[in-house]
């Protein structure tokens, strides 16, 4: 990854004879907290966007006209937001990169979003089950981000906060409904949150990118977000008649960019247009 | 025998019917207040469980490119429509009234923005 952000490491630099000491310390320091960023940056981004490509599929297979445009709608806000991020991760770099670039042209394992987004359109209660689990945490974040002491992820979070406000409202309106539908719909719904659940605890892991940048005041602590998650998810699960899982077996990895089986593929239609026809403008 | 079970077929027949006109759900009519001052323009209609996802689909449909300031629905039934066979008695009468408007007053020029 140094070798990618055309970043100069530590020994290289104490090779150069003009340079000091205590400036290759500082050089090195900044070159750290350039990466940690920019790290950083795609570790919130990937979410988004893996997300949006997700609710994106469901662009015409949508239960109903109106779901489907609303679902499509989640989906364009989750890529806007997305947009704002890699202009920033490619401000960061400097190497020439676009924000397409980064979106578009990582490999698996160079991606970083948690394994709750990845997740496939099984049906629509998991469609909204992936919304709602998500949308309870984003917004937890958001919330904690217009904190930043980055002024540009202060202010991308300030501009997002009432998109996944609504996405948040959304979500939790269907699980309520489902919850409380059709014998058929509850059994659903439940499945939906029972098979979902194992994907919650990763949302609340820290990457090193993570930890560092929450030293440096830029970064959230996730950590401290967990008890309010579960206590707003268990909120509406109950007003939803929807048990709790109990299961206390969760899965991780997609932050180290270990990810599901469901992640080639996604990537593979995601990708697709950009490996076909390399540099394509649209 | 084969009689029984014909009518339990149209039994079951209608009960499939009842089951899909109950899977639909209502239709209701939107109406969007495009700027503060302006009023609720009929805008068009939707599909809905009710009152609240009515409203939600209404801002996903009609307002996704920052066409309103509100949102009015109404569940389509409630509204009474007038029967088209009835425009001769309900609206021609109006046609050879000109004067029902208001354009035969000279309006002095102090009188602005008439």
């Amino acid at each position: 990854m140094i070798r990618n952000l055309g970043l100069v490491s530590g020994s290289q630099l104490n090779n150069e004879t003009n340079v000091t000491p205590s400036l290759s310390k500082s050089l090195n320091y900044r070159n750290m907290k350039k990466e940690n960023l920019y790290k950083y940056i795609l570790g919130i981004a990937d979410n988004s966007l893996i997300l949006g490509q997700r609710l994106g599929e469901l662009c015409g297979h949508g239960p109903s006209l109106e779901t489907d445009i609303a679902c499509t709608n989640l989906s364009l806000d989750l890529l806007g937001q997305v947009r704002s991020y890699y202009q920033y991760a490619a401000k960061i770099v400097g190497d020439g990169r676009t924000e397409d670039d980064i979106a578009m042209l990582r490999k698996e394992r160079e991606y970083v979003n948690v394994l709750l987004v990845e997740q496939p359109n099984t049906d629509f209660a998991y469609s909204m089950g992936r919304q709602f689990l998500f949308d309870v945490y984003h917004l937890l974040f958001l919330d904690e981000l217009q904190k930043s002491t980055d002024i540009t992820l202060s202010a991308i979070a300030i501009k997002s906060i009432k998109e996944v406000s609504y996405h948040q409202r959304f979500s939790s309106d269907w699980i309520k409904r489902l919850g409380n539908g059709t014998q058929e719909s509850h059994q659903r719904m439940q499945t939906a949150i029972d098979d979902l659940w194992t994907y919650t605890d990763e949302l609340f892991h820290q990457s090193e990118a993570d930890i560092a940048m929450v030293a440096e005041g830029v970064g959230v602590d996730v950590t401290m977000l967990k008890d309010t998650y579960y206590k707003k998810v268990a909120e509406v699960l109950e007003e939803a008649t929807l048990k709790i899982p109990e299961s206390k077996y969760f899965q991780k990895g997609g932050k180290h960019g270990i990810h599901t089986e469901h992640m080639g593929y996604l990537l593979a239609e995601l990708q697709y247009m950009q490996r076909t026809y390399p540099n394509m403008e649209w | 025998m084969f009689v029984i079970l014909s009518i339990s077929l149209k039994v079951v027949k209608q009960t499939n019917k009842l089951i899909m006109a109950t899977k639909n759900w209502p239709l209701w009519e939107v109406f969007v207040r495009s700027k503060n001052g302006l009023e609720h323009r009929h805008f068009g209609s939707l599909h809905a469980a009710d009152a609240e996802m009515a409203l939600e689909n209404a801002r996903d449909v009609y307002t996704r490119r920052n066409e309103g300031v509100s949102i009015w629905v109404v569940e389509s039934k409630h509204i009474t429509a007038s029967n088209p066979e009835h425009n001769g008695e309900l609206f021609e009468p109006a046609q050879d009234k000109v004067y029902r408007h208001p354009t035969f007053y000279e309006l002095p020029d102090e009188v602005k923005y008439m």
